[in-house]
């Protein structure tokens, strides 16, 4: 049985544990605002160039001239994983179930007897994957996001993929992050980069279009097509990594928001338990003492 | 005239202007150019520069691209900047420091790549003083 000064001691530690934990939601859930708005100041600018790129590629649909990253290298033999996870750990799940999508679809890929190449982007990540397949990871990049993730940032990796693909060293690539949906819910996405997949909604648009009566819209282009499509498309490129990172940021604090929270509530009711306990012990030590006076009072 | 151009202006960071206008300037890749309502269907690069946005009859505002893409339709304007700044917030005392910084990494650059993005951020840093130069004017 446990004294009562180890009991003291323990809910102390216990407090202080505490004491941190709700600290960290605090400032997960500041964080969380705040990326969370960013993540939506960035949406207009991906949906526009969704939209440029959609009308862009339609028009350019069924010439030769499309370049590879719209219409990929013409093979698929080597595959090139990006795994967006946090540099932090104490976010619950999170970076775990990141590293299990992309451990499944590194299986997967094996399997069907595909080179695989794994680009981290987080330290987690790099941590959580290195022990198994080393061998696959290409680099790591990290301390992405610091102080603020800026779109230069994924700019800087969107360029380093794109000049991977111009040099051959990859055919398909495949971008793996936390969509946020709450704080409570990140939903593992895995989006393929290159070659660029054009949105499904295009064909309901273009039928949309058709019905009023249009012709297909023919733009003109200044300089022309492939000079803005080759400028195009890397741009694309780093929105959508930097979109995906966007959402991957707001994922983290949401996910660390909820751990710390259900944290601090364990902590909260283990000191209920350690309390009682420690009350009842010393309860019990008070209770000792009187019998020993009283029986000692009896014996004289 | 009644008729006015939906434009937008994005950088990847925020939606800077959405707003309905009288005509919008663009710096493009091949020579400036006005978009008007009921502008033909075009897609053009942009240089960069200075875009005007022109409502009754003045220039309302003048902001700085860096450049980036420029979408017409007859009904709107889309114009996505790489990086966008409105003229009044340049400063022609910190560019020009920075374009010294930047003729230092130049000479300082190991790999082509450092060279490239160093010497095209001094492009972008030139342009942004002369368009300095020029307001003044």
């Amino acid at each position: 049985m446990s004294t009562l000064k180890e009991l003291r001691t323990r809910i102390t530690s216990v407090k202080s544990t505490r004491k941190i934990t709700s600290a960290m939601k605090m400032v997960a859930a500041a964080k969380l605002r705040r990326a969370q708005e960013q993540a939506e100041a960035a949406r207009p600018y991906a949906e526009r160039m969704e939209r440029m790129l959609g009308s862009l590629a339609a028009s350019l649909k069924g010439s030769d001239g499309a370049p590879p990253l719209l219409a990929g290298s013409g093979d698929d033999k080597t595959h090139l994983v990006v795994v967006a996870s946090s540099d932090r750990g104490l976010c619950g799940g999170f970076n775990v179930n990141i590293v299990r999508s992309a451990r499944q679809l590194i299986t997967q890929l094996s399997a069907e007897g595909k080179n695989v190449k794994v680009l981290c982007v987080g330290r987690k990540g790099n941590d959580q994957l290195k022990r198994e397949y080393k061998s696959h990871i290409v680099d790591t990049i990290i301390d992405v996001g610091k102080p603020r993730l800026e779109f230069t940032q994924a700019n800087t990796i969107g360029h380093r993929i794109s000049t991977m693909f111009a040099e051959g060293e990859f055919d398909v690539c495949t971008l793996i992050y936390a969509k946020f949906q709450s704080a409570i819910t990140q939903e593992v996405t895995r989006m393929q980069i290159v070659p660029f997949a054009i949105p499904e909604t295009k064909e309901e648009e273009e039928e949309e279009e058709e019905a009023k009566g249009g012709i297909p819209a023919i733009y003109e282009f200044e300089p022309d097509e492939e000079e803005i499509l080759a400028d195009l498309l890397p741009r694309n490129l780093s929105v959508q990594i930097y979109r995906a990172l966007l959402e991957n940021a707001a994922s983290e604090q949401g996910a660390r928001m909820t751990a710390m929270d259900n944290a601090t509530r364990n902590a909260s009711d283990m000191i209920d338990d350690l309390t009682i306990f420690y009350n009842r012990t010393r309860q019990g030590v008070i209770t000792k003492e009187l019998i020993e006076i009283i029986s000692g009072a009896e014996a004289l | 005239m009644e008729e006015k151009v939906a434009f937008e202006l994005v950088s990847p960071e925020k939606l800077l202007i959405s707003a309905e206008v009288d005509m919008v300037l663009v710096p493009g890749a091949e020579g400036d150019f006005g978009i008007l309502p009921g502008h033909s269907l075009f897609i053009s690069g942009v240089r960069p520069g200075v875009l005007e946005v022109h409502n009754g009859g003045e220039v309302e505002q003048r902001i700085f691209v860096s450049g980036g893409i420029a979408e017409a339709t007859p009904e709107r304007c889309t114009v996505l900047a790489e990086q966008a700044v409105p003229m009044e917030e340049l400063d022609a005392k910190e560019i020009s420091s920075r374009i010294g910084d930047l003729r230092d990494d130049i000479d300082a650059s190991t790999s082509d790549d450092d060279r490239e993005t160093a010497e095209n951020a001094l492009m972008v840093a030139e342009a942004m003083l002369n368009a300095i130069a020029a307001a003044i004017r």
